[in-house]
């Protein structure tokens, strides 16, 4: 059972006592604000959480892997996550016990 | 290739409990920091517990889980074994790999 948007919500909700309307729209703006700033060419540093860093990738030669045929894979700007430290520490924690962490 | 990172501008937690107060107005400055950083321990939470986080359009937050190898300690040389241990993995969303990408060519 994945975290998502509407029970970050509800915590703001039962926890900030936020109304249920100021709850989700903070948190939609939350990750909208992350998701503009890394649009415009600014790196976002979480501290505790994490950095989301914007990396240029200049043009390289990939493969279509299904007909084997040579194409160029062009440059490209992606966001990169390196956790911070109290995030690494307290996921190392994690025996692995409790549930299964799923893959994509 | 990699180009190396040309980045230089950063938006730290507290500027974005800036934007935030400045968008959600009806909201108390202590609110919006109080807010920012319960999000933030709840996604800790959730990871820590082994849960995924999935955020459309933004991402999802995995654990990859890292098998146990024999280390080195630099100092002495000697072996040492390291256990297996998780590590937290975001996977941008098509939204934010889009947006993100789309600003490349604009600049």
């Amino acid at each position: 059972m994945a975290l998502t948007k509407a029970e970050m919500a509800e915590r703001l909700f039962e926890e900030l006592g936020l109304n249920k309307r100021e709850a989700k729209e903070l948190v939609d703006v939350f990750f909208e604000e992350v998701r503009a700033a890394l649009e415009s060419g600014t790196n976002v540093k979480l501290s505790g959480f994490g950095n989301f860093t914007l990396r240029d990738k200049t043009q390289r030669p990939g493969r279509n892997p299904k007909t084997g045929d040579e194409i160029p894979i062009s440059a490209r700007r992606v966001v990169t996550f390196r956790p911070g430290q109290k995030l690494k520490a307290r996921v190392e924690a994690y025996a692995g016990t409790e549930q299964q962490p799923q893959e994509q | 290739m990699e180009t190396g990172n040309t980045h230089e501008k950063t938006l730290t937690k507290s500027e974005l409990m800036d934007i935030l107060a400045k968008t959600q107005t009806q909201l108390a400055y202590k609110d919006i920091e109080l807010a920012v950083k319960t999000i933030l321990e709840q996604m800790t939470q959730s990871l820590a517990t082994g849960s995924r986080i999935e955020i459309r359009g933004f991402g999802s937050f995995s654990l990859h889980f890292r098998p146990p190898r024999m280390g080195r300690n630099p100092k002495t040389g000697d072996a040492v074994p390291l256990s297996g241990k998780y590590v937290p993995h975001f996977k941008p969303g098509k939204e934010l790999r889009e947006r993100v990408n789309k600003s490349l060519t604009q600049e």
